[in-house]
């Protein structure tokens, strides 16, 4: 029953963050939806990425999109979209029926409704995962973080830079 | 019925829909982040909830970590590029954008 009001507050706020016109509000509607998603993953048995999901997308991601919009201004577009919105529900309902048709085969089979009765959570081997078979993986995520920062700096700190030289 | 594995489908399904629908509708690009984030947290929920069936939850997790850690630079990077073009042309309207001529 829990995990019906959990889904039900994530879709909830998801559609609240795509309905809402001002961004700031749009944004914490956002952070809503991801501190509920890490809380389903947290009972799906995912407790490590719950809690990186947390922290990550629930805060950074929500302090930069307030530090971005606070820079960028908040400005709220009610005209009509570029894409006709009949075409946009064709193209997300043709989307979720190829999705529905390429999973519901892999969940009739006897394997999937053995694991769907199992309700015990599995040994927890992540950190062995995470640091012995995906190590390269790992060390990726370390320079894709140093990329990302550098990016932001260049980008962010250019204007101040050609106002010094002007100066 | 309202097995865990079956409501996090539906919420998998849902996410991605209403991510994709807010992607192809919004004129705003910092809106436009707003519907890829709200995907890509339907999609690495699936990726976790993929790792639980196969009874494999630790390769899923590892996994669904890769893609917020990618999902997170492709925030930061795109709500630079965000503030950048608001400053350089003052708008953030997708249609403006597209119709300007240098």
């Amino acid at each position: 029953m829990v995990d019906l009001f959990i889904g039900a507050g994530i879709l909830f706020c998801a559609y609240k963050a795509m309905q809402e016109n001002r961004l700031l509000v749009s944004a914490l509607w956002l952070a809503l939806t991801s501190a509920l998603v890490s809380w389903m993953m947290y009972r799906v048995g995912a407790a490590e990425v719950a809690v990186v999901e947390l922290s990550v997308g629930a805060g950074l991601v929500t302090v930069l999109f307030v530090f971005a919009i606070n820079i960028a201004g908040d400005e709220s577009l009610t005209r009509q979209s570029l894409v006709p919105r009949p075409l946009a529900w064709f193209a997300v309902v043709f989307s979720m029926g190829l999705l529905v048709w390429m999973i519901m085969p892999a969940l009739q089979s006897e394997r999937m409704r053995a694991v769907l009765e199992q309700t015990g959570v599995l040994a927890g081997l992540f950190r062995s995962v995470l640091w012995n078979d995906r190590r390269v993986d790992t060390l990726m995520q370390v320079v894709l973080f140093f990329a990302g920062a550098l990016a932001v700096l260049g980008l962010i700190g250019e204007p101040n830079k050609s106002r010094e030289e002007r100066e | 019925m309202f097995y865990l594995p079956n409501i996090v489908l539906v919420v998998v399904l849902a996410l991605l829909g209403i991510g994709i629908y807010c992607i192809l509708i919004s004129r705003n690009l910092i809106k436009i982040v707003v519907g890829l984030q709200i995907a890509v947290k339907g999609a690495f929920l699936a990726l976790v909830l993929a790792g639980k069936l196969a009874s494999q939850i630790d390769v899923g997790q590892s996994i669904a970590l890769t893609v917020i850690v990618a999902d997170t630079i492709v925030a930061v990077v795109a709500l630079a590029l965000a503030v950048q073009i608001r400053r350089k042309f003052g708008t953030l309207d997708v249609h403006a954008l597209m119709s300007l001529r240098r």
